[in-house]
């Protein structure tokens, strides 16, 4: 289909003002901070005499005027290159591959698990509207849309780690064991179960109540009056008529939620000890990490902004009354 | 029913009146408002009823609730009593979240006005800043800027209030774009009145209400936003505060994991009592809007 192409590109096309604006943004941070990249260094080898300081600054074009600054950041940012971890003692970038895949993992598996849970659930509460089985589906998704994660995430370790013992309480894997294979994964998967669950809770509570509200709108409308006069009923009208309908919303609230849910992990990586993009964000903000900080911004930047267009796909791909345009 | 009928009679009810009542139906949004009005008054009472410094040594560390009188909620690892941590970190979290909220929605109706009335390149360009917010998770925007400023209460709201304006700002936009081709601002504009007087007297009262709705909102993830931050011990340490409390109990979680678990119910619960009101909110403001 050239049009889905076509579509594609503009939205790419539509991509790029913003991560522009965030990349000046970072840069215009950075020169906000107090000290310099010099500095940094400087303090962390003990102190070092005037002339070496004025040498390094030169060597890393900071004694130029600032919109050469700007623009050798940008072209380098444009490349990936994030500069010098002085804390990981390597690129930012390397520090970053050798983590995200942690994070990819984490932020995946909440979110599905928040999707289909959620969606089941919304969809139960709104079949059975007012009912016993909605007031108590309801209450929960109230309380777990007010749960911090973190209160979250320690109760599940006092419970299923400290007293019953099923469930590793941090890392992501079991350093002395040396799995390989299926045993590989298996152990990484026990070490999600727990930081999964914490992060996906307060979505599965948003759209557990979006999917009731939508299902219910959706059950009113004339076409579905259409389908049981029709003969349509029970599981085939729900599913096939409503569910596809009723999901629209809880799609675009999942693509808006990418972003919010990439800054939940830094909260549960730090709890889980996981090694992921998170906890690097915390311990970058504790060592002032401020290159692998803005690193850290630009690449959930780029994957927010690709989330987005894919999400944009699967909307138009659902409902056939959207124009790719 | 007979209550509603007297209503009738009656000549007009003030605004207020009438946003009560609509309020005072939705029976989970009164308990909202009672939940809030506790927590209000923990904070004005903090003082009153546990005075003093409620990071000073109070008793035997590790009290367990309900053994000692003066430490009706026990002591923590390092004797402070608990229950005056969580009096005065009422005070911290709704200061918090009302700066920050104020902060935030200022911010966002000025964009969304500005971007909704004038349209055109000034859109574009207040959309894209807009965007660009929005891609960016906002709390590791805040990690960052509490990097850069340090984490002084004052800077973890403004903090705060700068990464969550954006939602504010849509709306006020799309309220603009609708309003600004309406009548009462073509005639307005007739007689001569300003843009500036258009936008804040005439069009913003009538965009507002969705916006207060949606302030419960912003002003329940200030609150999570600030307890996570304290949480991982990037707050004020100055002052008590719930997240605080529980970084720090997390240490004693094994042994004593009430140190936990009373701030934990103390969130959940202001954060519960934020999204009651905000439905309750919705019913008095839109009224009209399908639930």
């Amino acid at each position: 289909m050239p049009s889905i192409l076509v579509y594609l590109l503009r939205r790419i096309l539509q991509a790029v003002p913003v991560i522009l604006l965030i990349m000046v943004g970072s840069f215009l941070l950075i020169q906000l901070a107090p000290g310099d990249a010099v500095d940094a260094l400087v303090g962390d080898m003990g102190g070092a005499d005037a002339a070496f300081v004025e040498r390094m600054r030169q060597e890393y074009g900071l004694d130029q005027s600032v919109l050469v600054q700007l623009w050798r950041y940008l072209v380098k940012l444009a490349q990936f290159d994030f500069g010098w971890s002085y804390v990981y003692e390597q690129p930012v970038a390397t520090v970053l591959m050798s983590r995200l895949w942690v994070t990819m993992l984490l932020m995946v598996g909440a979110l599905s698990a928040a999707f289909v849970i959620g969606v089941a659930l919304g969809t139960l509460a709104a079949r059975r509207a007012y009912s016993l089985t909605d007031n108590v589906i309801s209450t929960l998704g109230l309380i777990f849309y007010a749960m911090p994660s973190f209160l979250l995430a320690l109760l599940m370790i006092l419970v299923f780690s400290v007293k019953l013992g099923w469930l590793p309480v941090s890392g992501i894997k079991d350093i002395g064991a040396f799995h390989t294979g299926w045993r590989l994964w298996v152990d990484i998967a026990r070490h999600l179960v727990m930081p999964v669950a914490a992060l996906s809770l307060i979505y599965m509570a948003f759209y557990m109540r979006l999917m009731r509200t939508s299902v219910l709108e959706v059950m009113d409308l004339d076409f579905v009056r259409t389908a049981k006069a029709k003969g349509a009923g029970g599981r085939r009208l729900m599913f096939h008529h409503v569910m596809r309908n009723a999901l629209m919303p809880v799609i675009t609230l999942l693509g808006l939620q990418i972003s919010t849910v990439l800054g939940g992990s830094v909260v549960i990586e730090t709890i889980f000890a996981l090694p992921g993009v998170g906890q690097l964000a915390y311990t970058s903000v504790i060592k002032r990490d401020l290159n692998t900080l803005m690193g850290i911004i630009f690449l959930a930047s780029i994957i927010v902004l690709v989330v987005n267009i894919v999400t944009d796909m699967i909307y138009a791909w659902l409902d056939p009354r959207i124009e790719l345009q | 029913m007979s209550a509603t009928d007297l209503d009738l009679t009656r000549p007009a009810a003030s605004r207020a009146a009438v946003m009560w009542r609509r309020f005072r139906r939705n029976r989970a949004a009164v308990l909202g408002l009672v939940i809030f009005a506790a927590v209000a008054l923990a904070a004005l009472l903090a003082g009153v009823i546990t005075p003093g410094d409620p990071l000073r040594l109070a008793g035997q560390p590790l009290t367990p609730p309900l053994t000692v009188a003066a430490s009706p909620f026990g002591t923590d690892q390092l004797g402070r009593d608990i229950l005056a941590g969580i009096l005065h970190g009422a005070r911290i979290s709704l200061l918090i979240g009302v700066v920050a909220t104020v902060i935030s929605i200022a911010i966002g109706i000025l964009i969304g006005a500005v971007a909704g009335y004038f349209g055109g390149w000034i859109d574009d360009v207040l959309m894209r800043i807009t965007e660009a917010f929005q891609t960016i998770p906002s709390f590791v925007l805040l990690l960052t800027l509490v990097a850069i400023f340090g984490s002084s209460l004052t800077s973890i709201v403004i903090g705060i209030g700068v990464v969550s304006w954006t939602a504010p700002a849509r709306m006020v936009r799309a309220e603009f774009m609708t309003l600004r081709q309406r009548e009462f601002v073509d005639a307005a504009r007739n007689l001569g009145v300003g843009n500036a007087s258009i936008i804040f007297r005439e069009i913003l009262p009538n965009a507002l209400p969705p916006v207060i709705v949606f302030a419960s909102v912003v002003m329940a993830t200030s609150i999570l936003m600030e307890s996570a931050l304290a949480f991982l011990g990037l707050g004020d340490a100055n002052f008590a505060s719930w997240g605080n409390m529980i970084g720090q109990g997390r240490a004693v979680l094994r042994e004593a994991a009430f140190c936990t678990v009373i701030p934990g119910v103390a969130i959940l619960l202001t954060v519960l009592s934020f999204s009651l009101m905000g439905e309750g909110l919705n019913d008095a403001l839109n009224p009209r809007q399908k639930k």
